[in-house]
């Protein structure tokens, strides 16, 4: 292994390649910051480019545009909560709260440093690990996928705070019916499509996401102007970002977090299927139920941990998710499909072939990736400020800016005005949502999870002749579903106790008087 | 505010990049390709990859692209109908899809609305098993499935209807027995019924050969025969169902169409430049590095070989029920 490390480094380390990085590095931060452009499209752009310059290179510079692509992405999550790239949405959830509070220096900043531990913890995992995790992520069946994004959906226990369980839990289901919308996935049939060729493909998630964040963001910045605009436009010239600097207690405070995060995720990018989404949702969910009752209730109103732990994670899953791709020639998400292909148009087979074959494309891979980090670190953390000064620009030029990028980016990906139309229509909808004050993020999670949870469960149905039986017959798939209910039932058992306090001090105020 | 005007101006820049990139209608090229999926899929890099050997071998001074996808390429062959040859020089990529879609009524154009052009690539349908499977040949699996053909659980990429579950049913059909009783494993993407099999839970994947060597190479499974006509020869050690005694022969192919009123010498033109590209060694590259397997057919042999296609799937269509036969 060693002797590999010092290969990969040599590769990497040629004056070429760093520059592959740099200018990777770059190219997928200023790609990935358009909402709705994020990883997948970045590296579809690179490939034509890649084949002049030979495997090796070509995979670092592909590496420095993923890490780039996913910071990028983040960014425009916690700046304009415009969560391009599904990975990024539960980094709004935080990250948004926290910019709008004045600290949106520190926000991308903890963003930069969790997504830097994250991707280096992913990076030595894979290093060490990766033959040995194939193995396990191979035997996952599609019976443990059900139950593994029925624990991701018992998440939405994590974002409904006191007394809006139901909103959140008719939100998760409005979300589910959305994904109900294209073509059947086992029988083919259309569903709920009107006849409208439009719909075929489903509603595509970067419309909800835009519509129901960016645009409906938009849209209430206009319907409730907020009185201290005229402050703002004055002050626009001394804004409001905040030190890019964190104390030592905050370090402390997120330090376990970003280490718990970064586990979660990288073995939930191993399992082909799950990937960064799954993983940032998991880690949020799993962070709040963690935290002590008292940190607990500052998630989703800027919580460090909030941000850190989707941040670490998804970061760690994605180099989780080239476990199954360089030692099985399995892609495990969107992203890792593309780079196989790129590593097949080489004429490369990925696969357990690879480590012996190309040693140098499999060792540079991985330690590019550090490099990749490093580098990205080093870039982004002087260019915060600037970055941030989005902020500082007055309401009304922000507003029409969202208003702009949301659009344009809805229509670079489809060309389909179609979409533009139906985008209006759900900013209203979620408009009017908002501000009878029903959660957002529940209606996202139940979409992205609907199609997934809906293929994998029909499957399983289907293997096992149209019994459950599936969900005890193998004790994976038991133990997972196990601890789903019981996340599911920890925030039930917090509000009986709540209730039982209240009852008994109600008691004693009435034995009082 | 400098620095903010700066910043927007890259975002600025960034934008029009992305979108002459993704798009480049305006972009004053010798040929446009209009590829009706998203980015990376099989037709954007069967476009790509003509594209690349055209201007390489020095055919074309410059080639464009644009992805389009939206209604499983219905959005795309409309709007190559409707602009018709006012936009310039398009040429649209395609493959089986097409012929079974509109057979499905899934798209309400067929390949008649347009100039078929020539067909490129071939991939074929094959038959792939787990390294440690019970069954060593074919003939095991079709042994397996006449004692109880609900044992086999056969994976593929696709929902049911479309390409993967029509081949393992006309396969199965060749065999004797009844392609409705085939059980058919659905899975969204190729990538993921792979995971299946190597998982356990699927006895037998159908997909494309070009995707079954993937997972054959990988060391992980062994492909046990192969829907081609003759005998490959890349791969002489897979059999063909003929070979095997069975009457089934199914190509994949991959081509291009152009606007339904494409005037006769610009016909004549693309002919010449595709026909023209086969015998280079630029092409010869980009062939080897896909692994693709060439199936170069001038129009009127490919409009023969799409009617031949569309008869075939019909009937296997009608008889699991896909569409309804006019009585």
């Amino acid at each position: 292994m060693f002797d590999g490390i010092m290969l990969g480094l040599s590769t990497v380390l040629d004056w070429n390649n760093l520059l592959y990085v740099i200018v990777g590095c770059f190219v997928g931060t200023f790609i990935g910051m358009l909402p709705g452009l994020g990883p997948i499209t970045a590296i579809a752009l690179m490939i034509p480019i890649t084949y002049s310059i030979g495997a090796d290179s070509g995979m670092i510079l592909m590496a420095g545009v993923y890490y780039g692509a996913i910071f990028g992405g983040s960014t425009s999550s916690i700046l304009i909560n415009a969560p391009g790239v599904a990975g990024t949405v539960a980094s709004s959830f935080d990250g948004y709260p926290l910019a709008k509070q004045g600290h949106a220096g520190k926000a991308l900043a903890i963003a930069a440093y969790s997504s830097f531990i994250g991707g280096t913890i992913g990076a030595i995992l894979l290093m060490v690990a990766a033959p040995l995790l194939a193995k396990v992520s191979l035997s996952f069946q599609s019976p443990d996928y059900v139950v593994l994004m029925f624990l991701g959906l018992t998440a939405i226990a994590a974002f409904s705070n006191k007394g809006q369980f139901l909103k959140a839990m008719m939100m998760t289901v409005f979300g589910l019916m959305l994904a109900t919308v294209g073509i059947d996935p086992s029988s083919g049939t259309e569903r709920f499509t009107f006849g409208q060729a439009d719909l075929l493909d489903g509603i595509s998630f970067l419309l909800v996401a835009m519509a129901t964040f960016a645009l409906a963001e938009a849209l209430i910045n206009v319907v409730r102007p907020e009185k201290k605009e005229v402050k703002s436009i004055n002050d626009s010239d001394t804004p409001q970002i905040g030190s890019t600097k964190l104390s030592k207690a905050e370090v402390k405070e997120m330090a376990p977090t970003v280490g718990r995060s970064s586990l979660l995720g990288f073995i939930v990018g191993v399992l082909p299927g799950a990937g960064a989404t799954i993983a940032s949702f998991m880690a949020y969910a799993t962070e709040r139920n963690l935290a002590p009752k008292a940190l607990k209730d500052k998630f989703g109103k800027g919580s460090l941990r909030g941000l850190a732990a989707p941040e670490s994670a998804n970061n760690a899953a994605c180099t989780g998710s080239f476990v199954p791709l360089l030692t099985l020639g399995i892609p495990g998400s969107g992203t890792t499909a593309i780079m196989l292909g790129a590593l097949i148009a080489y004429g490369i087979q990925p696969g357990p072939m690879l480590m012996e074959e190309n040693p140098s494309v499999f060792w540079a891979v991985i330690v590019s990736m550090y490099f990749g980090n490093i580098v990205l670190l080093i870039l982004n953390l002087p260019l915060i400020p600037y970055f941030a000064k989005v902020l500082a620009m007055p309401k009304s030029v922000l507003t029409i800016m969202i208003l702009f990028f949301s659009l344009i980016g809805v229509y670079l990906v489809s060309f389909n005005t179609f979409d533009l139309f139906m985008m209006v229509g759900f900013a209203l909808v979620a408009l009017v949502l908002r501000i009878l004050a029903f959660p957002m993020a529940p209606l996202l999670l139940g979409f992205i999870l609907g199609d997934m949870i809906e293929r994998n469960f029909r499957r399983s149905m289907m293997l096992s002749d149209g019994s459950l039986s599936f969900l005890w017959e193998r004790p994976l798939t038991l133990s997972i579903f196990i601890i789903s209910i019981l996340v599911l039932l920890f925030p039930l058992k917090d509000f009986i106790t709540q209730r039982r306090v209240d009852k008994a001090a109600l008691k004693a105020n009435q034995e009082h008087t | 505010m400098k620095l903010l005007t700066k910043t927007f101006k890259s975002f600025k820049t960034t934008v029009l990049a992305a979108s002459l990139v993704l798009s480049s209608p305006f972009a004053m090229a010798d040929i446009h390709f209009l590829v009706p999926g998203g980015p990376g899929g099989g037709w954007d890099t069967t476009a790509r990859g003509v594209g690349e050997g055209l201007v390489k071998a020095g055919i074309e001074d410059n080639a464009s692209f644009q992805n389009m996808s939206g209604g499983g390429g219905g959005r795309a062959i409309a709007y190559l109908i409707e602009s018709g040859t006012k936009k310039g020089d398009i040429l649209m990529v395609n493959s089986t899809p097409i012929v079974l879609r509109a057979l499905s009524g899934k798209i309400p154009y067929s390949y008649r609305d347009l100039t078929p052009v020539a067909s490129m690539i071939a991939d074929y349908g094959a038959f792939v098993v787990r390294n440690d499977s019970p069954y060593k040949t074919w003939q095991d699996v079709i042994a397996a499935m006449k004692k109880d053909p609900g044992s086999v659980k056969v994976a593929g990429g696709s929902a049911r209807g479309s390409m993967d579950h029509l081949v393992a049913a006309q396969a199965v059909k060749s065999a004797g027995l009844d392609g409705r009783r085939l059980r058919y494993i659905p899975y969204d993407a190729g990538g993921k019924a792979k995971a299946g099999l190597l998982s356990g839970e699927v006895n037998l994947l159908s997909t494309g050969l070009s995707e079954a060597l993937e997972v054959a190479n990988g060391g992980q499974a062994r492909i046990l025969a192969v829907t081609s006509g003759k005998t490959l020869p890349d791969y002489p050690q897979i059999p063909t169902l003929k070979s095997l005694g069975y009457d089934m022969e199914f190509v994949n192919w991959r081509g291009f169409f152009a606007a339904p009123n494409l005037p006769a010498e610009k016909l004549a033109q693309y002919t010449e430049k595709l026909r023209k590209l086969q015998t280079t060694p630029e092409w010869e590259a980009v062939r080897a590095r896909n692994g693709w397997l060439n199936l170069f057919q001038e129009k009127d042999q490919f409009i023969k070989s799409l009617e031949q296609q569309e008869a075939q799937l019909k009937v296997v269509m009608e008889e699991l029920g896909f569409i309804r036969t006019l009585r």
